[in-house]
């Protein structure tokens, strides 16, 4: 498949949306328990919510340009009974309007107490609100993740591995940026969200190393003989039927060689899990300066769009078998 | 139900590609919008065609084969490119079982040809939306045409009849006969699509001559004993050949 600048950006910046929205909601959670200090509403979850709806936004903007027909896309919201697109196009509105309301209570310090805890918390609108938020972060990153994973022929999508990745590496980003932004806003959490963005960065290269071997170990299960339904060892393509190009010869292929795409694999390899890691454990563990988390965040969010470049360049179409003068 | 879909048969394509220009010329012309090219007189020609005939060679030389290969979007009975359009606007008639795009929904995110295995569907490079094979739906009920005509254009257009057009869950259909009688099959069976258009393979033509069909046994020179060959010499009817 060829990478789409636009899908890219669109599930890199969403995924650190959503994962920054979960740090910064975890960490009032914890609070609610006295597990973390409780933080300034207005400077931190206020600001950390306003940049993850900022990312959410910037990734809904880069979406319009893989569409044909934009000024038509409200009408993606219809088939949302079948379509995991659709339900993406509806849980990423909704997940925004959340993470807006949150960030607007917490900047107004609305605080309606909706219950009490039987061990004494109080559970308030804002923290209601995160809730919500939580979940459409993660219903979010269903919906965008089994878009590809819902398709059984592109086999290389096609597994459980793909949701799970997704939230990993989304998570992963949103708590590296989560620990970035608490060096100004909240030193007492730079600890803990460098801690959990070293385990959720260490599980999403877990979770992408053994998708990336199942994917290497992966037979095709069409081939040109199921393609054209001839019984042959031997068939080759003389003529795909035009000689120039078409949208099916453009579409489906990378037009790059194994080679680039190996490199691409150890780029990303190493700057979306493996740098990113050294930092966060130097920072947590090492003493080194807090700028290593910005850096740490910037390394890994370019390492996570070299992934995604990656994801789609490694799935094979079977479409591509009916080209394979050019493939 | 009516399941309405093409038969190709493999056999007797010459791969001419008078389906596919017959196809782009009524489709361009239609009511639905011209299907459109980039560049067609330039250096780099592209464009949206809702069929494509391909080659393959099958086989090692000497014994091969040059199969030539009519693909359109196949009418999948299940078809994967529906389900997964955000806004409706692909979907399968149920009168018919032909699968269309609403051009007027359609938002061109590509996600159906993505879902598609058989890379049946093409974006308009004018229109951005996401096109594909009708099986001439604006053709086959139009009531002005005589009834001989109510047939998609690649079928009407094909010299040698390749091209079989009918309803394939009718078991008395020319086409579900020939799927019967010539073990019609469909592509990529391993997906579950369930495509209607089904292909009838490549027949052999078996030729058995016995020894003794060699030679006329009522010949008239056998009869009158003038095998074997005379030699050139002899006078003949046409001074060329001896007998």
């Amino acid at each position: 498949m060829r990478p789409d600048p636009s899908v890219l950006l669109l599930t890199t910046l969403i995924g650190a949306g959503q994962g920054l929205f979960l740090a910064i909601f975890t960490a009032q959670a914890y609070a609610l328990f006295d597990l973390l200090p409780a933080q300034d509403g207005h400077r931190f979850h206020a600001h950390g919510s306003l940049i993850a709806l900022a990312l959410c936004a910037a990734g809904l903007a880069a979406s319009f340009f893989h569409l044909g027909r934009p000024a038509r896309a409200w009408r993606a919201a219809a088939r949302w009974r079948t379509s995991w697109l659709s339900r993406e196009v509806i849980a990423l509105p909704a997940f925004m309007a959340v993470v807006l309301l949150y960030g607007v209570a917490q900047v107004l310090d609305w605080r309606p107490t909706l219950a009490t805890l039987p061990s004494g918390p109080v559970i308030d609108a804002t923290f209601a609100l995160g809730v919500a938020g939580t979940l459409l972060a993660f219903t979010l990153t269903v919906c965008t993740a089994m878009i590809y994973a819902c398709l059984p022929f592109l086999r290389e999508w096609a597994s459980p591995l793909t949701p799970v990745n997704f939230i990993l590496m989304g998570g992963a980003s949103g708590f590296t940026l989560a620990a970035a932004f608490s060096l100004a806003a909240a030193p007492a959490l730079v600890r803990f969200y460098a801690g959990w963005a070293l385990i959720l960065t260490l599980a999403a290269a877990a979770g992408r190393i053994a998708s990336l071997m199942r994917n290497a170990r992966l037979r095709p299960r069409s081939t040109i003989q199921t393609a054209i339904g001839i019984k042959h060892p031997r068939i080759v393509q003389k003529s795909m039927g035009f000689t120039g190009a078409s949208f099916n010869t453009r579409e489906f292929f990378h037009r790059r060689a194994p080679a680039f795409l190996r490199h691409v694999r150890t780029l990303f390899v190493g700057a979306a899990f493996a740098a990113p890691a050294a930092l966060l454990a130097g920072y947590a563990f090492g003493g080194l300066p807090g700028v290593a988390l910005p850096w740490a965040f910037a390394i890994q969010f370019a390492g996570l769009l070299a992934e995604r470049w990656y994801f789609f360049a490694e799935a094979n179409h079977p479409q591509n078998l009916y080209y394979g003068v050019i493939a | 139900m009516t399941q309405l879909a093409l038969v190709i048969d493999l056999n007797v394509c010459v791969g001419c590609h008078a389906c596919v220009t017959s196809c782009k010329q009524w489709n361009t012309s239609g009511s639905a919008g011209p299907l459109a090219d980039t560049e067609p007189y330039g250096a780099d020609p592209s464009g949206a065609f809702f069929n494509r005939v391909q080659t393959f060679e099958v086989g090692e030389y000497p014994n091969t084969q040059t199969v030539h290969f009519p693909k359109s979007c196949l009418h999948c009975e299940d078809p994967p490119c529906v389900p997964v359009c955000p806004t409706g606007a692909s979907y399968k008639r149920a009168e018919d079982g032909i699968v269309l795009v609403d051009y007027d929904r359609c938002i061109g995110c590509k996600y159906c040809s993505w879902a598609c295995p058989y890379g049946a569907r093409e974006v308009d490079p004018e229109r951005k939306v996401m096109t594909k094979c009708t099986l001439c739906v604006d053709r086959v009920y139009d009531q002005r045409l005589p009834v001989a005509e109510r047939k998609p254009a690649c079928v009407l257009a094909c010299p040698t009849s390749a091209r079989l057009f009918g309803d394939i869950h009718d078991p008395d259909s020319g086409v579900s006969q020939a799927i019967r009688d010539h073990a019609g099959y469909a592509l990529m069976p391993e997906w579950g699509t369930h495509p209607s258009n089904h292909y009838l393979p490549r027949r052999k033509t078996p030729v058995r001559i016995h020894a003794d069909e060699l030679t006329r046994v009522d010949n008239p020179l056998r009869i009158d004993r003038q095998l074997p060959k005379p030699p050139k010499s002899d006078p003949s009817l046409d001074d060329v050949m001896s007998w």
